[in-house]
């Protein structure tokens, strides 16, 4: 009884916390002078026409670097983990349970091509559409999981996964050195030409950029899930 | 127009959030929880933020119900096979 006062009081503090922020949503005509500035300035400096790319990869570069660590340092220690529990217990075999069914094979032969140009589609044209790297090593690394279920892919390489990945990583690392170098600072993607908007080679280094975190993010998420598959433990 | 698909769709979020808290049987809650992300994601594009929709349909919604349904499979087979080793029966 006490318990449940509790958390009703809990919650009605929090609903009571949270309700300004509800009070005062709405459609904000008027933005922040330096997004004001990003609107302006963005298209004619960079010449990417998706304006959401050119504050991640450019403006907030460093960030976009940091989120790129972070998923490494996920990876890393959820492999880790796996590889641990793996050889504690007795059943460290990869095992298939029992043999797909045969949608699941067939739409896999139909889809997998489809899935694996449209993950790379999203991040060779990130700074044009919506989308990006992480969007499009997603997209990939579910099209790695749907391989795996249906026994397209029976093993995962994991020292090609983590040769493309560490390529990838060290190749960002260097897009922004010569950046760095070569143009206004580290992560400055105007080393390239910037080229006319809305064409696919434009924007300078962006889609560089793009397509490397999307080859890291599709190898490290494939990775992952292959570790968590494979150590499944035999009934 | 779309006030109307808003309310919908934030409507149905909530019952998909309920019927992953309160189901008995897990899958059943680990598919609700996913709907959850999907139907954000379509939030999401309805306020005009298609780079988010993306990242939350294909992390949220796909990868994270991948890992749950790995994570609830694994748990299954080793408490069968200490179930068979130790005689018991539940």
């Amino acid at each position: 009884m006490f318990k449940r006062l509790f958390s009703l009081v809990l919650v009605v503090a929090l609903a009571a916390a949270f309700f300004p922020l509800f009070a005062t949503i709405g459609d904000r005509g008027d933005v922040s002078p330096l997004a004001e500035s990003y609107l302006a300035d963005a298209p004619d400096a960079l010449g990417s026409a998706n304006l959401v790319t050119s504050v991640i990869v450019t403006y907030r570069g460093l960030d976009t670097l940091g989120e790129v660590t972070v998923l490494f340092a996920a990876s890393a220690g959820v492999s880790l983990v796996f590889s641990r529990l793996g050889s504690s217990s007795d059943g460290r075999r990869p095992v298939q349970n029992h043999a797909p069914s045969e949608l699941v094979v067939t739409g896999a032969g139909l889809l997998l091509p489809l899935i694996f140009v449209f993950g790379v589609f999203i991040f060779v044209h990130g700074h044009l559409t919506p989308g990006g790297g992480f969007q499009g090593g997603v997209v990939i690394a579910s099209g790695v999981l749907l391989a795996l279920l249906a026994g397209t892919l029976t093993e995962l390489s994991h020292g090609m996964l983590s040769v493309l990945e560490m390529l990838s990583g060290a190749g960002y690392v260097a897009v922004g050195l010569l950046g760095l170098w070569l143009a206004g600072g580290f992560l400055d993607p105007r080393f390239l030409p910037t080229g006319e908007i809305g064409s696919l080679f434009s924007g300078g280094a962006i889609p560089v950029i793009y397509s490397l975190v999307g080859i890291k993010v599709g190898a490290e998420l494939s990775g992952v899930i292959d570790a968590m598959r494979r150590r499944r433990v035999v009934e | 127009m779309i006030l109307a698909m808003l309310i919908t769709f934030g409507v149905m979020m909530l019952v998909a959030a309920l019927v992953a808290l309160y189901s008995r049987d897990i899958v059943t809650a680990i598919v609700a929880s996913g709907v959850v992300s999907l139907l954000a994601s379509v939030l999401y594009v309805l306020f005009g933020a298609p780079d988010v929709a993306m990242t939350e349909a294909a992390i949220g919604s796909a990868l994270t119900t991948v890992v749950f349904l790995f994570a609830w499979s694994r748990i299954r087979s080793i408490a069968s096979r200490d179930d068979s080793t130790n005689g018991e029966v539940r």
